[in-house]
Parts: C-alpha cells; sequence; structure tokens
C-alpha cells in the first residue's frame, strides 16, 4: 500500500538499526513523546532491535492517560443525564472513573456513543434538536483544530444544544515539566510528529536550547521511529543540541496556520492538572469565555465532583518516563485491560496497553 | 442480592464474577475476546458442564449408534441489517453452515428462530427471508423448522435471528481445536477482515466509501474438498469470525496448549481493508470475518490443503501463514512486517479506535 510500505520496509529497518549500533558509543536515555509512538514502538518489535546501550522511555503523549480523573468524572455524570447524548472517541469509553467508566454508564442506560470527528457530534445535535449532545474533547494540539471547528460551526450556526467538554493539553510545558524534575534521565526526545504537524516546531527551538538537548520531530512508521532514533543518537554522540525535523514530509517550522488561528480564535490557554502527574502550569486549553455557552462544565453542574485514584497505579511514574509498564507490582496482574487501575491500561496509547497486548510482560 | 455483594444464582451458587466488577452486562461482553470468553467459561460452562461443551468449538459432535452427528448454534444481531455484499439473512445460514463444516460435518437441516420488533417493516423481513432461502438454496440445506416471536417495540433492534444446523460428520474425520501439534502449520482460505470493514462502512456515524464487501460465503464444499485430499491431517478448523484471527488463534493457542508463530508478510490483507484500519485506527487481526477459515494441517499435508483451497473459489487466496511450535504455550507470536517480534493477544472487550 503506498505510503505506508515504503516506511514499513524490512530492508530500511535492518540498514537503519546498522546505523544506530555503528553510530552508539555510550548509554543514552531516549524519550519518544507522543503515545502513537510507543505503540509503533512495541507493535513492530523496534525495542527489541535496538542495541542496548540505548534505552527507550515513553512518554506523556497519551491524551487518554493524562486526562485527569475530576473530567473523567466530570464525564461520567453528565454522560448520565436522561437528556445527554454523550459523544466521546473510543479511546476514552473504558477510561476508568472514580468508580466506573463510560461503557458502564452505557450500560445503565445512558445514551454514550463514540464518534469518530467532533462534526458528528455536532451533526448528532442538529438531528435531535431537543436533546443536549455533549462531545469530550480531548487530545493534544492534534485534535485541537477539529474540536475548535465543531465549537466555531456550532456558533456560527446556532446550535444551543451542542457543548464540549474540554481535557485538551499541549505537550511543550509537558516536556519542560519532565525536563525540570530532579529524577529525569531524559537526555533526547522525539517530539510528536503529528502535534507539530498542527502546530509547527518553532516551540521547541527555546526548550532545546534552554535545557541543551536534542529534539527530533519524527513520525509514526516504523522507519520513521528507527530514523528519529539515528538522527537523536547521532544528535547526542555529536555534542548537538537544537530541533530538526525527521518528518518533514508532514512538518513544517510553522506548521499549519489556518488550524493554529482557529485554536487561538476558540480556546485559550489554562493550567491543566494532569492525570497522575498533577497540575502543570499553561498546558491546558479551555473555551475562551466569549463562547462560555458551548463549555459543557458550565451547562451542566459539575464542577465539584469528588475523586478517588487507586493507590497502587504508578500512571504517573509511567509517564514520566521514571519507569517503564513492566516495572509495576500491579502490571498484568491486578491490572489489566479488562479491569484496569489507570488510564494507560485502555487506552490504544497507552503504554502499559502497548506492553500488555504486545507481550512485554516483566 | 446477598449481604457480601454478590448476587445470588438460584441454585444457591455465588455469581462467579464479582458484582464491583461486572454488575451488568457491556457490549464487550459480546465482542468476541477475553470478556466474551469470561463469560462463556465462569457463566456458561459452570451451568452447563458437560465434556462436549468444554471443548469450545463451533459446533459440538452427537454419536448416535454408528452416527456421528454435528449439531450447531448461533444468533445474529447485526447492526446494520444490509451491508454490502450480504444481510443479516444471508449471514444467519452461512453462520451456521459454517460451524457445521467446522466440525467436519456435511450440513443436513437448518432450524430459524426470529424475535422481531413491533413496527419493523414487512418488505425489510421479506427481503431478508428471501435472502435466506437463496443462501440455503445455494448450499442445498433446507430450513425445516422455525419460531416467530415479536417484542415491544423498542425491546429489540428490528430483527434478531437464531439458526440451529445438524450435519453428518464423515467417516475417519476428527476435527478438534485440540488436535494442534508442534511442527502443524496454519493456513486462512483468503483475505482477512472483510467482513468487518465492509458492515463498520455503513454503520450510522462512520459511514466512508469502499468497494469492499464482506466476505460472507458458505465454505462446507471447501471444506469438505479439503478433508478429502489431506484426511486425518487436517486437525484444526476455526472461524476467525468476531475478534478477529488474533483472538482465533488464542483460543487454539490455549486449548491445545501449544505455540503459534505467524509471519505478518504472509498473512492476506486486502489494501482497501489495511487503507481502512489505518485510518479507522483499527488492527485487521481482530476484524471479524464470515467467509474466512483458519485450518491447522500437518507439514507433509500443508501443500495439498492449499492447491485444494486456491482451486475452489472461496479459497483462491488461501495462504500459509504460520506454524504451531511447543515454545511458549497457549501464546501466539508474530513476526513484524520489519523484522520485528511481538505478541498478539486475545481481544480485549471490543476494539476501540483511538483518537489521533
Amino acid at each position: 500500500m503506498k505510503y505506508v510500505d515504503e516506511y514499513r520496509s524490512q530492508a530500511d529497518a535492518r540498514r537503519l538499526v546498522a546505523a544506530i549500533r555503528r553510530r552508539v558509543t555510550r548509554a543514552w536515555t531516549l524519550m519518544e513523546i507522543c503515545g502513537g509512538q510507543t505503540h509503533t514502538i512495541i507493535k513492530a518489535g523496534i525495542d527489541r532491535m535496538l542495541p542496548e546501550e540505548l534505552t527507550v522511555v515513553h512518554g506523556p503523549g497519551c491524551p487518554v492517560c493524562v486526562t485527569p480523573l475530576e473530567q473523567i468524572d466530570r464525564a461520567l455524570a453528565i454522560a448520565g443525564r436522561p437528556e445527554v447524548i454523550f459523544t466521546s472517541f473510543g479511546d476514552m469509553l473504558r477510561v476508568p472513573g472514580t468508580d466506573e467508566d463510560l461503557l458502564g454508564i452505557k450500560a445503565h442506560g445512558g445514551d454514550v456513543r463514540m464518534v469518530y470527528s467532533p462534526l458528528d457530534a455536532l451533526k448528532l445535535a442538529i438531528k435531535h434538536p431537543d436533546r443536549e449532545v455533549v462531545f469530550f474533547a480531548v487530545g493534544f494540539e492534534t485534535t485541537a483544530p477539529a474540536n475548535a471547528m465543531a465549537v466555531w460551526r456550532a456558533k456560527q450556526q446556532a446550535v444551543s444544544n451542542f457543548s464540549v467538554l474540554s481535557a485538551h493539553v499541549l505537550v511543550p510545558p509537558a516536556m519542560e515539566e519532565i525536563l525540570g524534575s530532579a529524577h529525569n534521565r531524559v537526555q533526547g526526545f522525539l517530539a510528536a510528529g503529528h502535534v507539530c504537524t498542527v502546530m509547527g516546531y518553532r516551540q521547541y527551538e527555546p526548550i532545546a536550547e534552554k535545557w541543551q538537548v536534542p529534539i527530533v520531530v519524527t513520525g509514526f512508521e516504523p522507519i520513521d521511529l528507527l530514523h528519529g532514533l539515528l538522527m537523536t543518537v547521532d544528535a547526542l554522540e555529536s555534542g548537538r543540541s537544537g530541533v530538526e525535523n525527521q518528518y518533514s514530509r508532514s512538518v513544517s517550522r510553522d506548521g499549519n496556520r489556518h488550524a493554529r488561528e482557529l485554536i487561538a480564535r476558540v480556546f485559550e490557554v489554562c493550567d491543566r492538572p494532569w492525570r497522575g502527574i498533577g497540575v502543570i502550569p499553561a498546558s491546558g486549553l479551555r473555551l475562551r469565555p466569549e463562547l462560555a455557552a458551548f463549555d459543557a462544565e458550565r451547562r451542566f453542574d459539575v464542577s465539584h465532583v469528588s475523586t478517588r485514584e487507586s493507590e497502587l497505579c504508578i500512571a504517573g511514574e509511567i509517564l514520566q518516563g521514571l519507569k517503564r509498564p513492566s516495572d509495576c507490582s500491579q502490571f498484568g496482574t491486578a491490572c489489566t485491560p479488562e479491569r484496569p487501575l489507570g488510564a494507560p491500561m485502555v487506552s490504544s496509547e497507552g503504554a502499559c496497553a502497548a506492553y500488555y497486548h504486545y507481550g512485554r510482560q516483566a | 442480592m446477598s449481604s457480601d455483594g454478590r448476587e445470588k444464582l438460584s441454585s444457591g451458587a455465588h455469581c462467579p464474577i464479582p458484582i464491583s466488577e461486572y454488575p451488568t452486562v457491556t457490549l464487550a461482553h459480546g465482542g468476541g475476546g477475553r470478556m466474551t470468553q469470561m463469560l462463556i467459561e465462569r457463566f456458561f460452562l459452570r451451568s452447563f458442564d458437560n465434556p462436549q461443551l468444554e471443548l469450545l468449538h463451533d459446533g459440538a459432535i452427537v454419536d448416535v449408534e454408528t452416527l456421528r452427528l454435528a449439531f450447531s448454534t448461533d444468533s445474529f444481531v447485526i447492526s446494520p441489517l444490509f451491508f454490502p455484499g450480504g444481510d443479516i439473512g444471508s449471514l444467519a445460514i452461512h453462520g451456521t453452515i459454517n460451524d457445521l463444516a467446522r466440525c467436519g460435518a456435511k450440513p443436513l437441516a437448518l432450524s430459524a428462530g426470529f424475535i422481531l420488533e413491533e413496527g419493523f417493516e414487512m418488505a425489510k423481513l421479506w427481503r431478508i427471508t428471501q435472502s435466506m432461502r437463496a443462501a440455503a438454496q445455494q448450499v442445498g440445506v433446507p430450513v425445516i423448522t422455525g419460531d416467530t416471536k415479536v417484542v415491544d417495540r423498542g425491546k429489540g433492534d428490528g430483527v434478531f435471528i437464531n439458526t440451529t444446523g445438524i450435519g453428518l460428520v464423515a467417516e475417519g474425520v476428527s476435527i478438534s481445536p485440540r488436535a494442534a501439534r508442534p511442527g502443524d502449520v496454519v493456513l486462512v482460505n483468503g483475505s482477512i477482515g472483510e467482513h468487518g470493514i465492509a458492515v463498520m462502512s455503513v454503520r450510522e456515524g462512520l459511514e466512508f466509501e469502499t468497494a469492499l464487501e464482506s466476505d460472507s460465503a458458505p465454505l462446507h464444499d471447501l471444506v469438505s474438498e479439503v478433508i478429502r485430499a489431506v484426511g486425518g491431517e487436517l486437525r484444526v478448523l476455526r472461524d476467525p469470525t468476531r475478534g478477529g484471527l488474533a483472538s482465533a488463534l488464542n483460543e487454539i493457542a490455549a486449548q491445545a496448549g501449544v505455540g503459534i508463530r505467524l509471519d505478518e508478510t504472509s498473512i492476506p490483507v486486502k489494501d482497501e481493508v489495511r487503507g481502512a484500519c489505518e485510518i479507522l485506527g483499527l488492527d485487521p487481526l481482530y476484524v471479524a470475518n464470515e467467509g474466512k477459515c483458519l485450518l491447522i494441517v500437518a507439514r507433509s499435508a500443508a501443500e495439498r490443503a492449499l492447491e485444494t483451497m486456491r482451486a475452489h473459489p472461496h479459497g483462491r487466496e488461501a495462504a500459509v501463514i504460520g506454524q504451531i511450535v511447543d515454545e511458549h504455550p497457549g501464546k501466539v507470536f508474530l513476526r513484524s512486517r520489519i523484522g520485528g517480534t511481538r505478541v498478539v493477544d486475545m481481544l480485549s472487550g471490543e476494539q476501540l479506535p483511538r483518537i489521533c
């Protein structure tokens, strides 16, 4: 299949692995930011092809995993209301809240529907004017433009029964949080290609400069990942810091201007708690005050939810690259995809799910 | 409910799934993966406990004096009712015919039970029954008994159909999911994932254009030709329906206590299916099939089985996709396209598309 097979070629993979082996002279710890990249690494078996000097740790770039528990509990509270059609990307449906998940709400009679696009949720609102349609706006900068578009169209078309519950998060503040941690061991980053497709990589230049690290914008196919790893290793071995772009077929320095403008028109930056990590300043997006009518948090009184997180789950340490899923004593025993203690075990971008499904047991 | 939070069953036994885990049925219990397996093992196997059922095969064999009868049942609750390449009617016939074929049996007769929802259009019901008639005629197996019930509007999804079939097992045939042995070879009769993607392409809220059609087809004829060609060297037959190829192979690995190794590049997947899966964030290994059959045969018979299938209209793209090994019993491993290896796990719940 064109545009896919080229990036999954065994011959190219072998060449890149050999080049990485030749270039590595000492131990390095690298982090891939995005959960989609984590899954490619584990699914294609890349982690097992790398020289032992390289340690790849998995980053916080799983939007489902970092969505704070209180926001999930708010989603559950809204989804359980009889007048509501609650719409969400499929990923969020099995993420555990304090007491249950969205599929549980559905089983109890809640009208929970999976959509592929927030614009489909808007269509539902137009089709069912007697119901309240709420979309769970989760994701990094990648999904923000489409979610912004849904709100903007709702405003333009005066759709009064549509709102979004925003749990948007931003990548650069999370990288700074990791680099600033006393426990940090990450020496180079593979930045998330799709986030940079929207935002460009200008934002990462001051981070690379301040912390003297290489940041390589990387794609999602196996060859992209191997190429990104090679570029990062090469930068580290040569003592280079700065931003480099492996994913040039999709990413430019300034990103997608229209998408960025739309995000800025609909959202504003806010402090946001990250599940398992804590509040990171200026790391989230919420609706601008003039669009408050489309804010589900205001429309339904769900500001006060009481949450209770599993004491056994180490998702926070995993999301910061301090531990791997296989380091967790609950992994595969008390915590499985059928009975998850934390979100990384059920999200399709979660590191624990990748380790579990593709057999990286302790 | 008893004081310890577990539901009491009428026999007095405790409900085997703690109420805190699953107080109600979720859709994931019907996904064909681990949750379905858990439901079957903890509820139905414990309730109906017998050696036939414990085999967890697609059908059961009943010995009647000198005859060996295969017996199988299946219920169809698909949405939408009509999809590219078929509808609930043809599917209901093919499904049970294929379950009988999986026992190595020649189908003899079928029953059909209909649960209709008040308000369902007669014209649609007629289309469905005509489609069943055509499918049954094509395989030469009559529907000889049936049942009809109507439920209140809102208590069904248009129409649910159950079909049950009996068939005659050919002499000398002994097919069982436990019969796989190290050294055996895994084959599939064609490209995977078409049914699941075709149905998804017309599902409300997900409509996308594709030239794909469901692969729904009766496979009894293909299977009987393979049996003729390789006889007792055919060890296992399995339907990779719900839960897809990955879940079916995991079941075999667990039941036979063997390991299975697959080669990703040799598994036939049409570009249309790969493309749709890439966009939707699904893995073709877990997408449902309706006209596909997994075969495990002795290595010495692999070539004959492959040639026989390729000569049949339903097996033109048949391929050897892996082998049975004595390492890692109960697990399925896959050699990835780029040369890495990974475990292929059973589906847990349903495949949920990813965010980005």
